[in-house]
């Protein structure tokens, strides 16, 4: 039974990461109907910015272990957040109006644009966070021990999506994103301001998958500046088995992806791994086509 | 076809067909590359392009068809090139049974199932499946092809080769586009509910678009298979999938001639920038999103086609 939570406890914390990736997609999505396929490497410069903010002012020495790491993600948020209306403005505006595939290629074009920068940048090999900013404690919680730091990002990755949670469903603007995802000529009628709406989600989403980047330092101790895409492509499977669009759906499906991706290399086989996730989203399209919190859309005639 | 486009397209298949002549093995090389991309294009161009299923895991029935060329050949001593309808019929009949329960998944859900298949394939394909497919090494050893009792092997030979069945693969597909099979894909694509309300199975051709681009992959796979004489799965990865779809879209979803040119621009640029060394796929980024921003519907749109009555009554059936 130990073996069985530590996984459990792990793949939550790995589906946490999972889903904070996937609301940027998700919203993104909700509001363009586009599959913003460079949001994995804005993750992915979550990590190496993290890396090089947290190595060169030495946030933790100064601050102190709990205060240093929460400046270190809110600046983190705050850089790729920047990044991502960037890019919303360089690679996504001018297709505004053009057909839905191609904004994925221009999305692809800037995915491999971004890879690129990094490599050049970092160069190609594994870059390693430092491994004594963070104490190596262990915690005695119900009979388990648990890493500290995975606790942590359970606890961080619930509370960012709470958080954003009420954000969408209790604030005026929250209600303007939804107002723009269900329909946006209705909601520019409305005297919401569409274009601010995108903004704003090119800024939350890229901030979330940003923050989720440093996660992953902190958690595996190594980045790598391909690793946006197999991160993105499993936070992506992960907003389509919720249900892609809907906020509620990309946190549950994160989590559970992170939870059977977990168990499924620790009982099944750790060599397929990465096929398991992908065939529980199979089985689970068969079954329901619109994933799990999906609202069937009737066909518009 | 008006004079002087008919005179245009001649001048550049007599230009293309005398390339080996002027240009050094390595370029020869190169230009083998393009013509096999270009062959999946055609065949993903069915798919995506005609019938506008989104399919982002096209590698998968490539690596279908080259790894059952590669077993034939190497385990029952097969010719390379005589696996070549088998390994198509392979992908096709893969393809069929992977589709039929997704194909009715809406746009971006079988985005990500087909994906999905083609990750599930490299992981098989690594983890040895079957025993067969040889793991992380693959298969090596495939035997050279043969053609009239010439043995192809030097990077001219097989451009003959490689570019004939680009010729006719075009010949075949402009076909299939003019005739009733090809219109019903296009109203698929424009409105399915419109095609399912004019009569149109829409399962059935789907299926079949899926089916035919597949068993083409396949067909390319061995050629593949043939000309590199070893493969692996690293051969066949999400990145080939994401090159294919660039390659449709950025041609002009739909058009055969803008396909080809795109092939040659995605796989033929990066040989280009090859003076920026490290930085050419930085700048293959870059070019992709000024070309997409400056040419949203692609490089040469799809036009809709104008049939006359003859030959919609010549295509009937």
């Amino acid at each position: 039974m130990e073996e069985f939570f530590q996984q459990l406890t792990n793949g939550l914390a790995v589906g946490g990461i999972y889903a904070l990736i996937a609301l940027g997609y998700t919203m993104v999505y909700g509001v363009l109907k586009l599959i913003n396929f460079a949001h994995g490497d804005l993750f992915t410069y979550g990590a190496y910015l993290g890396l090089t903010l947290l190595t060169s002012l030495a946030l933790t020495d100064r601050l102190g272990f709990a205060l240093g790491v929460l400046v270190l993600v809110l600046m983190v948020m705050g850089l790729v957040a920047v990044l991502g209306a960037i890019l919303e403005r360089a690679a996504y505006r001018p297709l505004r109006e053009s057909p839905r595939l191609s904004a994925v290629v221009s999305a692809l074009g800037a995915s491999i644009f971004l890879q690129n920068t990094l490599m050049l940048i970092y160069g190609a090999r594994f870059q390693v966070y430092p491994d004594n900013i963070l104490p190596a404690t262990t915690l005695h919680l119900f009979g388990l021990y648990l890493p500290l730091m995975r606790v942590l990002i359970v606890l961080a990755s619930v509370a960012m999506m709470a958080a954003l949670y009420l954000f969408i469903q209790k604030t005026r603007i929250g209600t303007a994103i939804r107002a723009a995802a269900i329909d946006q000529g209705a909601a520019r009628l409305m005297g919401i301001d569409v274009n601010r709406v995108i903004l704003l989600v090119f800024l939350m989403g890229p901030a979330l998958g940003g923050a989720a980047g440093l996660m992953v330092g902190l958690y595996y101790g190594q980045i790598n500046f391909t690793m946006g895409w197999v991160y993105g492509m499993k936070a992506f499977t992960a907003a389509i088995l919720g249900g892609i669009g809907n906020i509620p759906g990309a946190m549950v499906g994160g989590l559970l992806l992170g939870v059977i991706e977990a168990l499924g290399a620790a009982y099944l086989s750790i060599a397929w791994k990465d096929a398991i996730a992908f065939l529980v989203l199979i089985l689970i399209l068969i079954v329901r086509p619109t994933g799990l919190l999906g609202e069937r859309v009737a066909d518009k005639i | 076809m008006k004079h002087g486009k008919l005179f245009a397209v001649v001048l550049l298949a007599a230009l293309l067909a005398a390339a080996p002549l002027f240009l050094n093995a390595y370029q020869v090389d190169v230009l083998n590359s393009i013509g096999l991309y270009g062959l999946l294009a055609l065949g993903l161009n069915l798919i995506l392009g005609e019938a506008g299923l989104f399919n982002m895991g096209h590698a998968a029935f490539y690596a279908v068809g080259a790894y059952t060329a590669a077993i034939l050949n190497t385990r029952y001593q097969i010719p390379i090139l005589w696996t070549l309808p088998l390994s198509g019929l392979t992908a096709g009949l893969f393809a069929l049974v992977v589709a039929r329960p997704v194909v009715h998944l809406r746009g971006d859900y079988l985005l990500i199932v087909t994906i999905g298949v083609g990750e599930i394939v490299r992981i098989a394909l690594v983890n040895d499946i079957f025993g067969m497919t040889g793991g992380a090494n693959g298969i090596f050893g495939i035997s050279r092809p043969q053609l009239f009792g010439i043995v192809i092997r030097r990077p001219w030979e097989f451009f003959y080769l490689i570019w004939g069945c680009v010729a006719l693969t075009i010949f075949l597909f402009l076909r299939l586009k003019q005739s009733r099979f090809g219109r019903a894909l296009n109203y698929l694509r424009e409105d399915e509910v419109a095609a399912e309300g004019s009569g149109i199975n829409t399962a059935y051709y789907k299926l079949a678009a899926f089916g035919l681009g597949a068993a083409w992959a396949g067909m390319a796979g061995t050629l593949f298979a043939a000309k590199m004489t070893i493969i692996s799965p690293e051969s066949f990865n999400f990145w080939e999938s994401v090159v294919l779809f660039m390659i449709v879209i950025l041609g002009g979803a739909g058009n055969i001639a803008g396909v080809l040119l795109a092939a040659f621009l995605v796989i033929g640029l990066p040989e280009l920038f090859r003076e920026f060394a490290s930085a050419r796929m930085l700048v293959f980024g870059l070019v992709m999103v000024v070309m997409m921003v400056f040419r949203p519907r692609g490089l040469l749109p799809a036009r809709g086609g104008r049939f006359s009555p003859v030959t919609l009554a010549r295509g009937r059936g």
